[in-house]
Parts: C-alpha cells; structure tokens; sequence
C-alpha cells in the first residue's frame, strides 16, 4: 500500500494535527546581521514545503538550522517531537541535498552514495548493494564506477539525490536541488522528484527562488522575506490570496493599486482611488472607514473588450500600449485615461477571433471578486 | 625592434641566472684538479665522492633531517592551516595567523639564534635535549618549514567546497572521521607539494643548522661550506651537481602537483 501523503490529506487544514517537524522563535544572528528572525513553521509529515524567496532572504539559514550546521540563537526547533538543540548533523534524522551537490571528488559515483550507509555500521556488501538500488532508482546504475568529474551536471544532479536519499531519512532537505539544471531538464526533475517523493513518503523541504518550481511542487509555500516568514499557505492560496503587497508582487504578476475605505454594504464595498476612481470589492469585516488599503488583480482576472461590458461594476477606458502573442495567451499593456498602466492578458479560445491589437481604444473590466484587498 | 629585443632579453635574463649553475655543472666533469682550468672530460670527482666518508656521513644525516622534518612540518602546518580555515573565533586567533607566518619573514639568523637559546636553556632546566645533534636540526627545520606547508595547505582548504565536509557530517560521520575521509583526500596533492618543498627547503638550510647541530651531526651543506673556505676542490662541484639534480626534480614534482591541484580545485 502507498504511505498516504500529506497532498491528499492536508493535515494542516485539520485542528489539531501533530506537525512532523516544528519551528518556534527561530532566531539567527550572524554578528549584527539577523538572517532568521523569530521564525515559527510547523511542517507535517509526508509534505514537500518550499521555502521561497530572493537569495539573502534567510531561508538557507533556516535550512541549514533544520541540519543542524547553524545553531539557533534563540529558539527551537523539534523533529520528530525531539528537541534538536543538542543533536550534531550526523545524528539527525535529516539527510540534505546540497546546492553544490558536494560529491565527494575522490570516491566513485557507488561510494559516494554508499558512504552514509557505511557510516550507520551496514556491512559493505549490503551497503553497495542498497547504493546500488538506489542508483538505479535514478538510472545511473551504468555510472555506478565513474568519478564524479566525469558526469554531466544532470547525472551529478541525481548522484547527490541518490546520496540524500539512501539513508531513508525522515526529512530530506533541499537547497536549490535544480539550481544548476537547464529548463527543460530541471521540467523533467520536478515530476521526478514528486514521484519519487510520493513513493517513499519522506518529508521534503525545498528551498528555492524559483518561484515556478515552489508552484509546481509544494504542497505548501512558506515566502521570506528580510529573514521573516511573510505568509504560509498552499500554492493557490499564496497566488490567489496574498496577505501582503510583498508575496503578491513576488508571486507571478500583479497590478497594485492604492486607495481608501469609502463605505460598505453588506455584499459590497467601495474603494476610492487616485487611480482608478471608485473600484467595487467584496466587502471585508476588519476594515474601517478611511483605512488606506492596497488592490492587488492579477492579469488574467481583466476582461478585454471593445465595447464596454453591460452591467460591468468596474471598468474602464484605456488604449493598447503593447501587445505580446505567446500561443496560448496574449499579454497586453493598457495605458487607462488617468495614466495607470495595467498588465492584462486573454487566453486564446479561438482560433479565428478577431484579436485586439495595439493602439485599440478597449475596455477593461473587472469583477469585485477578483480584486484582493490588502492592508499591508 | 621588438624583433631581437624579446628573445636577447630573454637570453640574458637566463644567463644571469643559470650561468654560474651551468658552470658548475660543467667543471664538475673537469679532469684537471684546478678548478679554473679545462683538463677534458672525466667522472673522476664522482668516483672520489663516493669514497669521501666526511660527505657521505653529512648527505645521509641531510637526507635523515630533511625526511622526518618534512613529515613533522606538514602534520604541524596542515593542523595550523586547518585551524585557520576552519574555526573562525577562537581566543589568539589572530595572533596565530600572525605566528604561523613569522618564520617566512623572520631572518634566519635571528631563528638559528633564537632556537639555540631555547635548547640551551631547556637542557639546563629540562635536560632534554641533551646536547644538541640530529634532534635539535630536526626541531629548528620543522618549525621554518612547516610555516611553508601552512601557507600551501591554508590556501587549498579556502579554495575547497566547504559543502563536502558538511556532507559527510549529514551523512552520519563524526568531526574526526569527515577529516581523515574527505578533508585530508582532497588536499592530499597539495601536503604532496608541501612535503616535497619542505624537504628540499630542510635540505638547502645551512644558517639555522649551524646554529643549533652539535659535534657528529653537521649537514651536507655545513660540510661544503667548511671545505669551500679551505679552498674549492672539484669534488664539491661534483656534489653540487648532484644536489641540483635532486632539487630541480623535487622542485617539478611540487609544481606538477600544485598545478594539478589548483586545477580540481576549480572545477
């Protein structure tokens, strides 16, 4: 039978759940330079959790914690239910993939992913044997007796995934695991690691500043920022439901724009703009009148037409600045009346449309659920 | 201009250097017994040199100083050079990086003088070493010598991915045991080079050995210089020559090894 895992089950949807690995006030300081700063992160069993964000965010640090290669300055961090404060690298239940891959240049390709289980006391036969397995798991069981400067970046890739792996560790913690791959490659991995993560069940920790590859294979995003864990949540909601202007701006594209609590409705309420005039929202319970408060529309959200929609709420005049043709989608720039420039796109549904095209007068439409309000 | 003012350059700046040694080298295979005077070719001062008892004593007590402080001043200066790269607060840290170093810039007369007081006095409170010999030449050498190996070490434990000592702790290997088994490989070519430098530098050395060798242990080079003040006799020439052979081999292992070293550094 498959270990159920955690994508089917979203244990941290539930009240409750016993977390797997948890996080409380992790604080790390390099002299006066805080790079995690009070950091609380609980991760359940079986999830691949990626921590996302630009390079000095923190979030190598934090990994580099849940090693144990850094000690916190303050807080803790349990694995497991056991405290690891006291616990040196080699005694952790956490194997790690390293950015570099740091494959050890004088051991072949068998001995570097043999050398972990030789350390645990496993006789050398049964060592190599299960290195062997574990090559072939990542089909390199003919490179088994090269070296590693003899590979290409892709077989060193799952050489250092073989290594990470064969210990059958609880936690597997990845730096950049496809940093160093090329597009199409670093595609292919992706599903391989979520299959391989599937059938072993062990818990993945990712970290990356690709925020594509978070998308396609977390269960969950945690975002960085400045050493702080800005928002948690799983791939939609980090897209669809940003709780600051930071994880909205650096997740895919947006349009922001400002404005102020007017007045509220029940099913309704009314923003007014410097911008974009009155704009109609869902109404929202903790927000006051006057309050100032952020839009945030994602592209694919506006409507393009050239007559304006009836019955639209929010719309607005604007012309065509640019217009890009991807295949499946037209991005568009669209200069509106009062100066704003807004990044829309359409999916292409027909074939034989008729397509808006630069310098077109068009209108653009939004409906009040597709604006996400934001008070930071 | 550029024409032959390359190549001329080139030529004197190689005479100036290599002139006296090609002489040397030469009139080592001289058959008169004037040092200045061509009498044709003849191995005669090789043949004499293998019966000279005084220099083949001296070249066996070189070879021995120069072989066990090698080995002593690359396990000194690799545990230096790895303190320093690998442990970045530590109380005297800064006045070890400086300490390590000192024996490069530090004259040699001072180090030959110095070294002699300590065993001097260390005889007279200690009594140990008693006298001074083949022990107290071994000591004063691994202590110049192993400030060359920590320069050569220090500079390849920076360059090596820290990343691969880490990895062998996350795979379950202890401090000392990531040391033998991925640290100490890695920078094998360049202790290589180091050794191989140390040996010769041990084997060079009159100034420091002068100071602190006692009766029954004088170096090669000592013995040289007491016969070249009583006059040049070709028999020295001969020995030279072989010194430089040895050296110049030693000299090109060091560099290969070094060379290749730099280059799987950077891969």
């Amino acid at each position: 039978m498959q270990p159920a895992i955690a994508a089917d089950t979203k244990p941290w949807r539930s009240e409750g759940a016993e977390p797997f690995i948890s996080v409380r006030g992790a604080t790390k300081r390099f002299g006066d330079f805080t790079a995690v700063s009070d950091v609380d992160l609980d991760i359940y069993k079986g999830e691949l959790f990626c921590l996302l964000g630009e390079s000095g965010c923190g979030k190598s640090t934090l990994l580099r914690m849940l090693a144990g290669f850094e000690s916190p300055t303050q807080g803790s961090i349990r694995i497991d239910g056991e405290d690891m404060a006291q616990v040196p690298p080699d005694r952790r239940p956490t194997n790690m993939m390293f950015q570099s891959y740091a494959l050890f240049p004088h051991m072949t390709v068998e001995k570097n992913v043999a050398y972990g289980l030789l350390r645990e006391g496993l006789k050398k036969s049964e060592a190599f044997a299960r290195a062997g397995e574990m090559l072939r798991m990542v089909k390199l069981e003919k490179q088994a007796k090269r070296k590693p400067d003899q590979l290409s970046g892709g077989q060193r890739q799952r050489v250092a995934l073989a290594r990470s792996l064969v210990k059958r560790p609880k936690l597997l913690l990845l730096d950049e695991p496809l940093g160093a791959l090329d597009k199409k490659l670093r595609e292919e991995t992706q599903f391989e690691l979520i299959k391989i993560q599937e059938t072993l069940g062990v818990t993945f920790i990712v970290v990356t500043h690709d925020q594509d590859e978070a998308m396609t294979l977390a269960t969950r995003i945690g975002v960085m920022k400045d050493g702080i864990i800005e928002q948690i949540g799983e791939p939609r909601e980090i897209y669809e439901t940003p709780n600051s202007r930071f994880v909205a701006d650096f997740i895919g594209t947006v349009n922001l724009f400002e404005g102020k609590v007017d007045a509220a409705a029940p099913d309704m309420m009314r923003l007014t703009t410097p911008d974009l005039g009155d704009v109609m929202v869902p109404p929202q319970p903790d927000l006051t009148r006057g309050q100032q408060v952020w839009g945030a529309v994602r592209p694919e959200r506006f409507a393009i037409t050239r007559e304006r929609p009836e019955g639209a709420v929010n719309a607005w005049r604007g012309h065509v600045e640019e217009m890009g043709y991807i295949g499946h989608l037209s991005q568009y720039r669209v200069r509106l009346e009062s100066g704003m420039l807004i990044r829309a796109s359409q999916s292409n549904r027909l074939r034989d449309e008729d397509p808006i095209s630069w310098d077109e007068q068009v209108w653009l439409s939004l409906a009040p659920r597709a604006i996400r309000v934001l008070t930071r | 201009m550029r024409g032959w003012f390359l190549p001329m350059a080139v030529a004197l700046g190689f005479i100036f250097l290599y002139a006296p040694i090609v002489s040397l080298v030469v009139f080592s295979f001289n058959e008169s017994r004037l040092v200045t005077v061509w009498g044709g070719f003849s191995t005669r001062w090789y043949g004499e040199l293998l019966r000279d008892r005084q220099i083949l004593g001296s070249a066996w007590v070189s070879l021995q100083v120069a072989f066990w402080s090698a080995n002593l001043a690359v396990i000194v200066g690799t545990l230096g050079a790895f303190v320093l790269t690998r442990f970045n607060r530590f109380t005297g840290r800064l006045l070890l990086t400086g300490m390590i170093t000192a024996p490069l810039v530090m004259p040699e007369v001072i180090t030959g003088l110095s070294l002699l007081l300590l065993f001097v006095s260390m005889e007279l409170t200690l009594g140990w070493p008693a006298g001074r010999g083949l022990t107290t030449i071994v000591i004063a050498h691994t202590t110049f010598c192993a400030a060359f190996v920590a320069v050569i070490a220090q500079s390849r434990l920076r360059q090596m991915d820290e990343s691969l000592e880490e990895a062998a702790r996350d795979l379950g290997a202890g401090p000392v045991r990531v040391f033998f088994d991925i640290t100490l490989p890695v920078i094998t070519p360049a202790l290589v080079a180091g050794w191989l430098l140390a040996f010769t530098l041990s084997l060079d050395d009159l100034v420091i050995a002068s100071f602190v060798s006692g009766p029954g242990a004088s170096t090669l080079p000592m013995v040289i210089f007491s016969k070249v003040r009583l006059g040049v006799s070709p028999d020295v020439n001969a020995l030279a020559t072989i010194i430089i052979g040895f050296v110049l081999i030693a000299v090109l292992i060091a560099g290969w090894l070094m060379r290749r070293a730099l280059r799987r550094g950077f891969q």
